[in-house]
């Protein structure tokens, strides 16, 4: 917020940064190796449903657009807090198929004009033990962040600490621990 | 290149910047009027003394707002764990905004209303009742909070109390005149050769002038600031009628409680989302913010604004830009 927008009173919308999904496969070698983290196949982009029929047809192109191949068709839900969840699903060997996905769904809402709509974005990991891992994509910060839920209202922050300083060198990830919101009974986890 | 559906409000700005700037000349104006009679009467020593205290009064008000206003409203802070709820609307509306996160309070209070206070993003408070949560839907409710929100990314108790400056500083005057024509009175002026009247008496005309233009600009400010908040809060959240619901929700409440009650929380009116007070007389110059019909008319544009189609053309700006 400049000085001129205080005066005027007028935050404009913060424009989403999509690019550094991109890094995510790189990532993802890194949690397999030194983590023994492996993707699940699962993604999933959290946005605001705007109200009125412009947002309701650029959903619609969105999953007519991603279920018009032969992968397993996206999934549409709403959680708690009035977000509506995305998810979609891949080979768990194909990363970069899933954030060609989810990047889908990212740039068909801006060029409709609702890239201020988009919360985060969700890919899901699992290890041997059966910890289940999200990494969190933050649109508006442009970082990622770690999310282990072990139970309905708990996570594991040791273990989320330790995946911040694996995939560090890897993703942007979020500094701020203040920013690493809970997700509980996120779809993809 | 991104698109974009935000639509800034060009006429609001103009009004807006062109009460600050009447705000600013009325400073000025008190201070060289001040000066003027100071110089001519041999108190001339004096006006910067006054200035500066006033100028100090104002900071403090400012640096100390997000303390003082909790505890004025009998607020408590909460915990993510006492109220996960509340934490989470106000986390994905703060990722959504890109704003760092505002401590979380409850005022344990029927009365429903919600406001936002705090020097600056990195130091700032959200305050509801416990009245506004049991009467919204968690949807409105958002409402609400991205409206709060949006006061403290457009710094409106910094922008306020800038703008109230003039009106401390001279409400300051008019107190010191009036000692000044107890102890200073009987026509005695130590300077008798000039036959002018004493300072304390041009003293008190103008500060009395000054507050009282202050204070219907600045009730106007604080309008323009409202309605500025609802329109970013409704960008931010995508869903107008939400907070439309919301308002129409509380201010039918807030009328319907009986005036004797709420006479405790005016002095915090101008943080508040909805008016507590509602005076009947001059209502629509005096009153801190706008009227409900206004606000309703505004989210109704934001709808449609977000609403319409955006077919064709390559260009960065969404059809219908043009009033």
């Amino acid at each position: 917020m400049g000085l001129w927008s205080t005066i005027t009173g007028r935050s404009k919308p913060v424009r989403a940064n999509l690019d550094a999904l991109f890094s995510l496969p790189a990532a993802a070698v890194t949690l397999q190796t030194s983590g023994g983290f492996t993707p699940t196949g699962i993604g999933s982009v959290c946005y605001r449903v705007a109200e009125g029929a412009a947002f309701a047809q650029a959903q619609r192109d969105v999953v007519t657009l991603l279920d018009n191949d032969d992968d397993p068709d996206v999934e549409l839900s709403t959680d708690s807090f009035g977000f509506s969840w995305l998810l979609a699903r891949q080979s768990p060997e194909d990363l970069s198929a899933l954030v060609t996905d989810l990047h889908t769904v990212n740039t068909s809402l801006e060029d409709q004009g609702f890239g201020p709509s988009l919360l985060c974005s969700l890919v899901g990991f699992t290890d041997p033990a059966g910890r289940t891992l999200g990494l969190v994509y933050l649109y508006k910060q442009g970082t990622f962040y770690p999310f282990v839920p072990t139970g309905p209202q708990s996570r594991d922050n040791l273990l989320e600490l330790q995946v911040r300083d694996l995939v560090r060198d890897d993703l942007p990830v979020e500094e701020d621990l203040h920013r690493w919101m809970p997700l509980w009974g996120a779809p993809g986890l | 290149m991104a698109r974009t559906r935000f639509v800034g409000d060009a006429g609001l700005t103009a009004r807006m910047t062109l009460v600050m700037f009447l705000l600013g000349a009325l400073f000025v104006a008190l201070v060289v009027g001040l000066m003027y009679a100071a110089g001519s009467s041999g108190y001339g020593g004096l006006v910067p003394i006054i200035g500066i205290a006033g100028i100090g009064i104002a900071w403090w008000q400012w640096y100390s707002s997000d303390t003082l206003a909790l505890k004025a409203m009998r607020a408590r802070e909460v915990t993510p764990e006492e109220a996960p709820e509340l934490h989470g609307v106000i986390d994905r509306l703060c990722a959504l905004a890109d704003m760092p996160k505002p401590r979380v309070a409850i005022a344990y209070t029927d009365l429903p209303n919600a406001f936002a206070t705090g020097r600056s993003p990195s130091h700032s408070a959200v305050c509801v009742t416990t009245g506004i949560l049991d009467r919204l839907t968690a949807e409105e409710m958002e409402g609400v909070l991205a409206h709060e929100l949006s006061h403290v990314a457009h710094r409106d108790v910094l922008v306020m109390t800038v703008a109230a400056s003039a009106g401390i500083l001279a409400g300051m005057l008019t107190r010191g005149a009036q000692y000044g024509a107890i102890f200073g009175g009987g026509g005695r002026d130590r300077r008798d050769n000039n036959n002018g009247p004493p300072f304390w008496l041009i003293a008190l005309v103008i500060s009395l002038v000054v507050y009282a233009v202050s204070f219907f600009l600045t009730r106007l400010l604080s309008r323009y600031r409202e309605l500025c908040a609802d329109r970013a809060g409704a960008y931010l959240t995508q869903k107008p009628s939400a907070l439309a619901s919301a308002l129409t929700k509380i201010s039918g409440e807030i009328a319907a409680i009986p005036q004797k009650d709420l006479r405790a929380a005016q002095s915090l009116n101008a943080f508040f989302i909805a008016p507590a007070v509602s005076g009947m007389t001059l209502k629509t110059l005096t009153s801190t913010h706008p009227s409900l019909e206004q606000r309703l008319e505004q989210l109704a544009k934001v709808s449609a604004e977000l609403g319409k189609p955006m077919d064709g053309g390559f260009g960065g700006f969404p059809t219908g830009l043009g009033r």
